[in-house]
């Protein structure tokens, strides 16, 4: 069996399970938000404001985004393994990936949270 | 001369059934053994056979492998060893049950158990009703064999020589063999191959004539081996053509087609083979069969522009039925005949297959060779199996599935045999410079070839040659006037030249070899087709239309040199009482 | 007598009408040759009997014994033959040239290294497929006769076991170009899901954990060129879905 400690998970099994899972979060995520607009016409900054002081949306909202940092991270693990070939480089990559990554979810909660 | 040696116990030459059983059994009994193959072993011919492998399992009722005998020896119009053939028909059961034990994909009957078809001069009760003893899956059986003793091989961890060529054998300074000169394809590096002991499992020779359901490599290298190590050939006038050949092509369509309930019929629409056979009809020996459509064609019975083919009817037998016992037949017909076979008939005609005969051997594999008062002597660390082999089990005419069961008896019983002599000890032969130089004679003759003809040229002669003057009729005049033709091309081949001379994967070096073992198979036919003065089996004379048991019940011996001789064929069972001689249904 | 009405739909009687082909072909041969190109040969189909490609390279081998392919039994059961043919996987031996305009392109299988002209080295397809440990492991002591298996249990092996090895779908597979060593290719897979597939196999858990890793067998992006290519009409893709349904089942 083959090894790699910059992979999510270190298993092709849950990787691939991680990447389904998530990509159905984001995808209920993106409908709900698409609808919440279709329903409440015109939309205001109220009305939006509203939707997010409600713990639930909260909650989905963190769902979706900590499923974004995950679903990435499988994905860009796979193209860079891909096309990288200079180990090193991919290993400085990975890493750049995957801090931005975390930096956006904690720069997000803060944001949802209305954390200062 | 500076030649890089590798050492082993045992070389095999060939990584079809045979060889691939052979080293499957010393590999894992832990000897040193290496396997040379011109082609990556799955590559092997085996993997085209398609109907299957008899045994007498008896899964489709009662059957006794003494009938499986009957039938065997009846098949090879009483030219075959009756003591080798009750070896291969008593342990064909095992060596399929450990065949389907290592992992083959044999096809299921009700009970879960193999399936088994009914097959060309299968028959139970010495000559009663048609057996169904062929072991198969579906229409792949080979290819399922072949690949299974694959995979076993790389479980054993059998060390491989894939794409090397052997060149020529190395004689020891006794008089034995040492092992072999192989040529790296890839790379163009020689090497002396030394062994303990060689084992020959190269295969047919098909190639020769210019139709043949034989793979392009099926060139008869090992029987050009043994030739050339002033060994003899056995029998090379039997060669069988396979009834159902697809016309123009010379793709095979199984026997198995038959035997799942098709026939063969006429331009009239007659299912002929009703009128020269009324047992077994169609399912008659192939001998039989390939005789009668080659009548009918003659006769002006035959099909297409040049009334050149007869038809084989199976799209009675309905769409599922074919789907799941034909399907190979269903792809072949469709890619190189354009027929759906659920539809229309296949236009087939008799086609080059198999060689009856090959370097003479014991029930242990041992090569013989003949001592100057005529009797069988062991040729020292010289093994040979398989269809290059002459056991002789097939005689003068194999049948059908028969084929896949002489691989694997013989491979194996090879294997067997030297696994216990090497446990007891064989000496490391000894070998001089001229011995090595000997051997090294004909590819340094290529190597160094300036200026002559093109091989190419003489390959299509030769082709042409054996197909009009040795196919399924012979006559005395025309194999005369053909076997002078040969010869000459054989005196222009010593004269050919090899114009690309570069080292990397150069296949034209390759088939300049093959040609030179292609040129000394269809001579030792020639000469021993013409000496034949009978008709037996594979082997049907105009001019000597009759089997003549008083004269010719017995082997015929050709060597490299021109010289001929003869062997007894053995009456001599173990266990059963040998079958009495007697003529075939005709 | 038996009698039947003969019908024959269509057979191979009669030559297709002549054309002249332009056929371009790669061409390296290292001994010579400090890079490759690509050779032109003009060729009339008059020239040569059959209608397949493999035929065709034959007649041209003839003109130049220089040029270098692989083949053997010519009718698509040894695997000889793949090549690069107008941008296709396929078997030499069973493509026929009618399907083509007079213009016809031969590449070697792409994605492994070549050796010479169409001839690529597979070694590493090799080591691929035997990492899938291809062979029967049956832990229990075989019984006298054969092992019993149901004919819905061996159907189950249809479409797995006619493999034969020929790498026009490992070489289609953009991901095997790209982690030749670690993805192991649509071939290989087909393979390992023929034995854990085999009701008569007993390690089916210790294969479907070899194949767990990121990069062996989930390298697959079910593209499916694999499928496409199959001369047999093979489907590796599918063989890929079931193990990992039956990792699914073992480990959830």
């Amino acid at each position: 069996m083959l090894r790699s400690v910059t992979s999510l998970t270190r298993s092709g099994l849950r990787d691939w399970l991680v990447q389904r899972i998530t990509a159905i979060v984001l995808a209920g995520y993106v409908i709900f938000l698409v609808g919440f607009f279709m329903l409440n016409q015109p939309m205001s900054f109220g009305l939006w404001t509203a939707l997010f002081q409600n713990g639930f949306m909260r909650i989905f909202t963190f769902l979706a985004l900590l499923s974004m940092v995950y679903h990435t991270w499988v994905g860009m693990w796979t193209v860079l393994t891909d096309y990288i070939n200079c180990p090193r480089f991919r290993l400085l990559l990975v890493i750049v990936i995957v801090l931005s990554l975390f930096s956006y979810l904690a720069w997000a909660v803060a944001i949802v949270w209305g954390l200062r | 001369m500076s030649l890089s040696e590798h050492v082993f116990d045992a070389v095999i030459i060939g990584a079809g059934g045979a060889g691939q059983r052979a080293a499957l059994q010393l590999a894992q009994s832990g000897k040193k053994v290496a396997m040379v193959s011109k082609v990556f072993p799955t590559r092997s011919h085996t993997v085209a056979a398609q109907g299957g492998i008899n045994a007498a399992l008896g899964n489709s009722g009662p059957d006794n492998w003494r009938w499986h005998m009957y039938d065997t020896v009846m098949g090879a119009d009483f030219l075959g060893d009756q003591d080798a053939i009750e070896y291969m028909c008593k342990h064909a059961p095992d060596t399929i049950i450990e065949l389907e034990h290592m992992g083959l994909p044999f096809s299921r009957n009700e009970q879960g158990k193999i399936y088994q078809r009914a097959f060309g001069g299968q028959t139970l009760n010495f000559g009663g009703d048609l057996a169904h003893r062929t072991c198969a899956a579906a229409d792949r059986t080979g290819h399922a064999m072949l690949h299974t003793l694959y995979q076993k091989n790389v479980e054993a961890r059998t060390h491989c020589y894939n794409e090397w060529y052997a060149v020529d054998l190395v004689k020891s300074v006794n008089g034995g063999i040492a092992g072999v000169i192989a040529l790296c394809i890839e790379t163009g590096e020689v090497v002396f191959l030394k062994s303990r002991a060689t084992i020959l499992a190269t295969g047919g020779a098909g190639r020769i004539f210019q139709t043949t359901t034989n793979a392009h490599t099926c060139t008869g290298d090992g029987l050009g081996l043994v030739l050339r190590a002033g060994l003899p050939l056995q029998d090379m006038e039997m060669w069988q053509f396979h009834p159902t050949g697809i016309a123009g092509v010379g793709v095979l369509v199984t026997e198995g087609c038959r035997g799942e309930g098709g026939y063969l019929l006429n331009k009239n629409g007659e299912r002929f083979m009703e009128r020269y056979a009324p047992h077994l009809k169609d399912l008659s020996c192939r001998d039989v069969v390939s005789r009668s459509s080659m009548i009918e064609i003659r006769e002006g019975r035959g099909l297409g522009p040049k009334g050149d083919y007869v038809l084989l009817k199976l799209d009675h037998l309905g769409e599922e039925v074919l789907k799941e016992r034909l399907p190979t037949v269903m792809t072949l017909a469709k890619t190189f005949a354009g027929v759906d076979i659920t539809k229309a008939p296949i236009p087939v005609t008799p086609t080059c297959h198999y060689l009856m005969g090959g370097m003479p051997t014991n029930i242990n594999g041992e090569v013989l060779t003949v001592n100057k008062l005529g009797k069988d002597q062991i040729v020292p660390g010289l093994y040979g199996a398989g269809e290059c082999a002459s056991v002789s089990v097939h005689g003068a005419n194999r049948l059908g599935a028969n084929s896949l069961l002489d691989i694997v008896v013989f491979g194996r019983a090879a294997g067997l045999h030297l696994e216990a002599a090497l446990q007891s000890g064989i000496e490391m032969p000894q070998v001089g410079t001229a011995e090595l130089e000997e051997a090294m004679s004909r590819l340094n003759r290529w190597n160094f070839s300036q200026k002559g003809e093109d091989m190419h040229v003489i390959r299509t002669e030769m082709k042409m040659i054996m197909q009009k003057d040795f196919g399924v009729f012979r006559d005395g005049d025309t194999m005369n006037d053909g076997l002078k033709k040969l010869q000459a091309l054989k005196e222009r081949l010593a004269h050919a030249v090899l114009q690309d001379k570069s080292l990397t994967f150069n296949t034209a070096r390759i088939e300049a070899l093959e040609l030179d073992n292609m040129m000394e198979v269809a001579l030792s036919t020639a000469v021993s087709a013409e000496r034949r003065k009978e008709s037996r089996g594979g082997h049907s004379r105009i001019d000597f239309p009759d089997r003549d048991d008083a004269h010719w019940l017995k082997h015929s011996l050709y060597f490299g040199d021109g010289r001929v001789g003869e062997r007894q064929v053995s009456q001599k069972t173990k266990e059963t009482a040998p079958i009495e001689l007697q003529l075939r249904e005709h | 007598m038996a009698k039947t009405n003969v019908t024959l739909t269509s057979s191979n009687a009669g030559m297709p009408e002549d054309r002249q082909l332009t056929v371009s072909i790669y061409r390296y041969n290292p001994d010579v040759d400090k890079k490759p190109y690509t050779q032109d040969y003009d060729i009339h189909t008059s020239e040569f009997q059959g209608v397949m490609m493999l035929d065709l390279l034959e007649a041209l081998k003839i003109k130049d014994p220089t040029l270098g392919f692989r083949r053997s039994c010519s009718e698509g059961v040894c695997g000889s033959d793949g090549m690069n043919i107008n941008g296709k996987n396929r078997l030499a031996c069973v493509t026929s040239y009618l399907d083509f305009s007079n213009h016809i392109t031969i590449r070697p299988l792409p994605g492994l290294p070549v050796v010479r002209d169409l001839i690529v080295d597979m070694t590493q397809f090799y080591k691929q497929y035997e990492k899938a440990k291809p062979f029967l492991q049956n832990k229990n002591d075989p019984p006298v006769r054969e092992r019993l298996q149901s004919i819905e249990e061996r159907n189950k092996l249809d479409g797995l076991y006619e493999c034969i090895l020929c790498a026009c779908c490992t070489t289609s597979c953009p991901s095997f170009w790209w982690n030749p060593d670690k993805f192991m290719g649509p071939a290989a897979l087909l393979w390992a899901y023929r034995f854990v597939a085999d009701s008569r196999d007993t390690q089916k858990a210790e294969r479907l954990e070899a194949l767990e890793d990121p990069f062996s067998m989930f390298r697959c992006r079910t593209i499916m060129n694999c499928v496409d290519v199959c001369p047999k009409g093979l489907n590796p893709t599918k063989a890929i879905a079931h193990l990992r349904d039956e990792m699914l089942k073992d480990t959830s």
